[in-house]
Order: structure tokens, then C-alpha cells, then sequence
């Protein structure tokens, strides 16, 4: 992930897919201004959590509650995965570290708003080299250089047992976050802003060239979101409901060719055209998806 | 002028250089000739708009988007262009409807300077428009929607209305077209006094297309600015001569009727009040145009430079008399000269309406990426831009010093009346 996300209120995050033809200006604004609060990552979303009008209906509060046990069952099965995938790399099995890793991390990119709302949960599993000082820099991502890059995970015990504590800690935590439909909104947004800034350019993975699969995961996430709370935005805006729906089958289409296996391939086989048509459905998505603030008072 | 010089060169095999000038494809500017066109365009009803010394209205001023025709064809020229062309991704004849519903809306809004819709008091929704144009003056803005070829294939059932002088461009001579600067189903010329403006529209636009359409290629230009230049006199292109100085006076309706509508009687029926676009992306050869001398220069253009007159005259306006020869017997204004093929012996005039560009620096060889962002109107491109092109593309001497990268012909709508939309005469 980018350090970008972590500095970001969410609601800028939601600002920035409209953003995104012309704004570079804009977005070296926000990373310049926001630098010094990266330690602060969930504090926006908490203040915006607070704002009056996030009573939730009680049919919504429902599947709100369905969404909270898919959160708990993914947060589940990212445990299991890294520790798979930890003890590989603590025994030394590289090639075994390798397989496990892309899937593993999926779990964590679907669930990612959450995590962030946690704490420091983001920059500990999934800063990326440079995001963080050298010093501090742990989880995934430390683990895909010493795989791919240095093909060495010799010194790397230490690091697989801090982030499969630190994956363990976030699974404590989701059993108690309070979800408000706000959160949801930006969240689904903001899975999205992170596949733009950070997946479709491939520097999400660049070691691994396993982007494709974050990729896949950030819209599942999303659309388990809107799962959620399409009934409210049906309500509200029938049409709005329909038009989402589309874009997302129509972003699944063209995600559909890259799938290989279990998996997907490797983000350096697809080709520059295939990039610019995943980008321009990915924005032909989270335009209307960014409308569903609709259903939150106004 | 050494006319012996000149003589060599005509007899060379045709070197490329001399085109952007004249009446000729290439060309860079059209202001001249704008002058009193203001009159036809000023909108009854907006004070703003009182003609000044060069005939342009007040620089920030409205344009009225509706109308017989589309604003931004014989419309004196605004300062800046910000130009994008869209490829759809709307399968169903319904949704480019509604597209153009919704641009056709917007656009009127923002042409009067205001965001492209209300904005809703829900702030958890994103704001309706981008902003970056709240408090500023309409400057001027109009925005002009064309169709490309493609959008007649078989997609959206409308092949057999494909008009006749709609055709795929053919190759000129030294083309080097790129993809990427090629083509599009729909192409949308934006032109205001303030660049601010223009890039707010085709933004927005490109916003509002989402999930129905997709940007191909954008590309944005400059002239010089009424500020800079406030008695209107002909621009220079990068080129550093006038450019423009012979384009059509299509402030008389009768001239504007005969080289740039679409009539009723032309085919097909539905773009009468229309016109067709060309859009050429011209790379200069700047560094060697540079390190050309003077004569080269001039000979290339057939005019001079500081005044703008043909070679051997005084005045920027004075008639080009091709036939001059010198006391030799050679052509004064070489016959492979710019203004001299675009010329077309004054048989075939197009309207130029083209800005410059700069866009940064070729990566691979550190030199400038700059050039003419050409565009024209025309009545029917078979009987006026492609013949020109083909004259000049074959012995200009200009095209020692020029590329062309980029290409497109469009057929630019009829315009469109209150509670209806652009396109509404087709789809």
C-alpha cells in the first residue's frame, strides 16, 4: 500500500478516484500536508464516525452485522494463511513462501478499511520499501523482497513472527469494531482509490508481480460493501443500485481474462492496453460508487 | 530575397517545409478575418459580449451554447483549446443518447460559467462539480462535439448513416500518425480565454462519460492571449511566422455557408447546420527549424516574416500575385512554397481554427514536443482539406521542418436547440 492511504481522511480518499485525470497537483498536496500525522492513520475516520447523522436503520443495522462476520471470517482465514505461510518462510521452504504468499495477503486487501480504522495495523502488515523508516518497516512486504528480491529469508524469522502476531492482534480487534454505514461508504470507495493509485499501476507488488491478486481482492471487498448496503441505495436510487451493478460485472469482465488457475498472472504479462482498460472500468465503477454517500442523510 | 537561391531549391526534389501558413492545411491561427464576426456571434441578450477593436467581444464573456449551428466553429478564436477525443464503451443506442443528453446540459451550464449541476447539500456525497471553476467568468468557453468514423460501425445500427464525406482519412505523404493520437468515436473541442475553464469542461465531461465512455487521446494549446496582443493582429505560430493572414471571411454567412456548413441539400440531410472537423497533431522540428536562416525560412513560408506580406511585398494583406518573377525570370514567391500550394489558385479554402501546443520535452531525443495542434472546418474534406493536404503533403517545402503525428476528421454536429441535444438530429 501506499503510505499516501494512511494519511488520508477518508474522506479525501473518496475525493481522490474523481480526482484522478488531473490531480497530481491535488494529491502531492495532501501527501506533503498530512507527512507528519502518519502515525495517526484511523483518527479521520473516527471523527467522521462521530458525526450525528450515523444512527443506523435497523434493517440496515442487520446487514451491517452480516458484514461485520464476513470481516471476522476473512480476519480468520488471513490467520491461518500467514501462518502457512510464516512457518514456510521459518523453515526456509522459499518456493512453498512464494505459493502461499499472494493468496495469504488477498484476505487482508479485502478487509483493508477495517484494518485501517484499527490503528497501525496497515503500515505494520503492508507498508511497501519507503513508506516507513528502514528501522520500522515490517510485514508482508519485507518478506516479498527477502523472497523475490534478496532470495534470502535466512534472518527473516523475527519479521514472520511479528506479523503473524500482528495479524493475530488485528483478528482480536475486528470482533469489536463498530461499523457505521459511513465507514462502509468510504471504505468501498477507498478499496477501490487504493487499486487506482497503487495496483494498477503495479507498484503495489513489485517484487512479486502478484498485484493482479490484490487487485481482485480490493474489488471483492468492495462488493461485499455494497452487497451490504444495496437494499438502502435501491431505496433511495434505483437506478444508482442498477448502474453500480453493472460496472462492477463489467470490471469482473475485464479482470476475468487475467485469472489462471487458483490465482492470476503475473502483473508484467499483462499488457499496456489491458492496464488502461482494467483502469478505465475500475473508474467507471467507483464513479457511481461514490454517489452512495446518498443514502447517509443529506 | 536571393532568388537564385530560391530557384535551387524549387528544382530540388520537393523538400518538405513551408506549410503551416496561408490558406493552407497546417495552418496555424485564423483570427484574421475575425474581425466583425463578433457581430453574428454576440447572444442578444448577454451585455457582456459588446464587440471590441478586434471583433472577439469582451474575453470573458458567453457564448451561447445553442443555436443553428455549434458555437465554436466560425466563433472568432478564444485563447486556449483543451481537446479530447472519446472512445465509447456504451454498448446500447440509449446510453449515448443519454450521454449526450447529459453533456449537452452540462455544457450549456458551464458556457455560462456555472458548475455542470446543482449541488446537492448531502455532504457525504462528492460535490456534483470539480470546482475549480467556481467564481470564474464564462471566458468566452465553447464546447464542440463531433463523431468520428468509428462511430458508425455496427455497434449502435447506424452504419447506413454514416455521411458520405465522413471518410477514413487516407494516408499523405511522410504521415507518421500514431495511434495514440488517432482517431476516437467522439471528439470534443473545448476553446475559452482561460485554460483553467477549458480544462474544467473537458474534465467534468470526461467525468459525466464515465461507464459510457472512455478518453482516447487529449491534447491542450495555446495562442497568443487578447492580453498580450489586444489589437488582434494575426498570430504567430512556434514557427515564428503570422499564420492565418488568408483564412476565409466567414463573418458573411454567404462565405461561411459555401466553405464551412453543411447544407440541406448535402448528404446526409441530418448534418445540415453541421461541419466536418480535421485534427492533425503537426510536430515541429523546432531545433532545426531554429538553426534555418532567414531566407530558408521565408522561402519556406513564401512570406516574410516580421511583416507577415508575400515574399516581395510590403503589406501582411497585400494580394500573393504568384506569377511575380524576378528580373531573372524566377518565381519571387517559390511555387513549392507554403502559402503557394495552400494557396490552391485560391479555388479551395478551408477554415482554420488550430492553436499551438507544447507538450514538454520528447523523452527519447531531449528535444521540445511542440507543434500546431491543427484543426479546420470544412464543408465536405473530399472536395476542400484532403486535396489541400494532398498538395501539400506531396511538395511543401514546409515538411522539412514538420510531422504529422496525429489525425482525425469528425463530423461536428448541427447545433442544438433548448430542450434538445447535441446528436438529436441523428440518435
Amino acid at each position: 500500500m501506499s503510505s499516501k492511504k494512511w494519511v488520508y481522511p477518508l474522506s479525501a480518499v473518496v475525493l481522490g478516484s474523481s480526482l484522478m485525470l488531473s490531480a497530481c497537483g491535488n494529491a502531492e498536496t495532501a501527501k506533503t500536508e498530512t507527512k507528519p500525522e502518519a502515525a495517526q492513520p484511523a483518527q479521520p475516520a473516527a471523527s467522521n464516525a462521530t458525526a450525528p447523522a450515523a444512527t443506523n436503520a435497523p434493517d440496515l443495522q442487520a446487514s451491517i452485522d452480516n458484514y461485520q462476520k464476513w470481516v471476522i471470517e476473512q480476519t480468520d482465514l488471513l490467520v491461518k494463511a500467514t501462518e502457512e505461510f510464516t512457518n514456510a518462510v521459518k523453515a526456509g521452504d522459499m518456493e512453498k513462501a512464494k505459493q502461499l504468499y499472494a493468496p495469504a495477503r488477498a484476505y487482508y486487501e479485502k478487509i483493508e478499511p477495517i484494518a485501517e480504522s484499527l490503528g497501525d495495523f496497515d503500515p505494520w502488515i503492508d507498508a511497501r520499501e519507503g513508506d516507513v523508516p528502514d528501522n520500522e518497516w515490517r510485514g508482508y512486504h519485507k518478506l516479498e523482497k527477502a523472497l523475490w528480491e534478496t532470495k534470502s529469508v535466512a534472518d527473516q524469522g523475527p519479521v514472520a513472527d511479528q506479523l503473524l502476531q500482528d495479524v493475530k492482534q488485528l483478528r482480536v480487534k475486528v470482533e469489536s469494531v463498530e461499523i457505521d454505514v459511513k465507514m462502509l461508504v468510504t471504505g468501498a470507495v477507498e478499496l477501490l482509490n487504493e487499486v487506482s493509485t497503487s495496483k494498477v499501476t503495479g507498484e503495489e507488488e513489485r517484487y512479486s508481480r502478484t498485484d493482479m491478486y490484490d487487485f481482485a481482492a480490493n474489488v471483492e471487498g468492495a462488493n461485499e460493501i455494497f452487497k451490504v448496503l444495496k437494499s438502502s441505495v435501491e431505496a433511495k436510487d434505483a437506478a444508482l443500485a442498477t448502474e453500480i451493478e453493472t460496472r462492477f460485472k463489467a470490471l469482473d469482465d475485464e479482470i476475468a481474462p487475467h485469472r489462471k488457475g487458483d490465482g492470476y498472472v503475473l502483473y508484467n504479462e499483462i499488457k499496456e492496453d489491458q492496464v488502461k482498460k482494467l483502469s478505465q472500468a475500475l473508474d467507471a465503477l467507483a464513479e457511481p460508487l461514490s454517489k452512495m454517500g446518498t443514502i447517509v442523510g443529506g | 530575397m536571393d532568388t537564385k537561391r530560391l530557384e535551387d531549391i524549387a528544382n530540388k526534389k520537393m523538400t518538405r517545409r513551408d506549410a503551416l501558413k496561408l490558406a493552407g492545411v497546417g495552418g496555424i491561427g485564423l483570427l484574421v478575418g475575425a474581425g466583425g464576426m463578433g457581430a453574428i456571434m454576440q447572444p442578444k441578450s448577454t451585455p457582456t459580449n459588446t464587440a471590441t477593436s478586434t471583433g472577439t467581444g469582451a474575453v470573458n464573456g458567453i457564448v451561447p451554447f445553442y443555436g443553428k449551428h455549434q458555437s465554436g466553429i466560425i466563433t472568432p478564436m478564444q485563447d486556449f483549446i483543451c481537446m479530447g477525443a472519446f472512445d465509447l464503451t456504451a454498448t446500447d443506442i440509449a446510453d449515448v443518447r443519454k450521454l449526450f443528453q447529459s453533456w449537452t446540459a452540462a455544457s450549456a451550464r458551464m458556457t455560462e460559467g456555472k458548475g455542470v449541476g446543482d449541488e446537492s447539500d448531502n455532504p457525504h456525497l462528492p460535490p456534483e462539480d470539480t470546482g475549480e471553476s467556481i467564481g470564474l467568468d464564462p471566458m468566452r468557453m465553447t464546447i464542440t462535439f463531433g463523431l468520428g468514423a468509428s462511430f458508425f460501425d455496427n455497434r449502435f445500427g447506424l452504419s447506413s448513416k454514416r455521411p458520405a464525406p465522413l471518410v477514413d482519412m487516407p494516408h499523405f505523404n511522410s504521415d507518421d500518425i500514431r495511434k495514440e493520437w488517432e482517431g476516437g468515436d467522439i471528439v470534443v473541442q473545448v476553446c475559452a480565454n482561460d485554460p483553467q475553464v477549458a480544462f474544467h469542461a473537458i474534465r467534468n465531461l470526461a467525468r459525466i462519460a464515465r461507464g459510457k465512455a472512455v478518453l482516447r487521446w487529449v491534447q491542450d494549446g495555446f495562442q497568443r492571449t487578447n492580453a498580450s496582443d489586444p489589437a488582434g493582429s494575426t498570430p504567430r505560430n512556434l514557427m515564428g511566422f503570422k499564420d492565418g493572414s488568408n483564412n476565409p471571411k466567414v463573418s458573411d454567412p454567404a462565405v461561411a455557408d459555401e466553405i464551412v456548413w453543411a447544407q440541406s441539400s448535402d448528404d446526409p440531410s441530418w448534418m445540415a447546420g453541421g461541419s466536418y472537423m480535421v485534427m492533425r497533431r503537426i510536430r515541429m522540428r523546432i531545433e532545426i527549424w531554429d538553426r534555418s536562416s532567414l531566407d530558408d525560412q521565408e522561402s519556406t513560408f513564401g512570406r516574410h516574416r516580421q511583416s507577415g506580406a508575400p515574399l516581395g511585398k510590403t503589406g501582411e494583406f497585400d494580394d500573393l500575385e504568384l506569377h511575380r518573377k524576378d528580373s531573372d525570370g524566377n518565381l519571387i514567391v517559390p511555387s513549392t512554397s507554403h502559402v503557394a500550394l495552400a494557396n490552391m489558385e485560391g479555388k479551395v479554402k478551408i477554415l482554420r481554427r488550430g492553436y499551438s501546443y507544447s507538450s514538454g520535452m520528447d523523452p527519447k531525443t531531449g528535444q521540445l514536443d511542440a507543434g500546431l495542434l491543427f484543426v479546420c472546418f470544412n464543408r465536405d474534406p473530399r472536395k476542400q482539406f484532403i486535396p489541400m493536404q494532398q498538395k501539400l503533403a506531396a511538395a511543401d517545402q514546409l515538411n522539412e521542418y514538420i510531422t504529422h503525428v496525429g489525425s482525425g476528421l469528425f463530423a461536428c454536429l448541427p447545433g442544438a436547440s433548448e430542450g434538445g441535444y447535441i446528436g438529436d438530429t441523428l440518435f
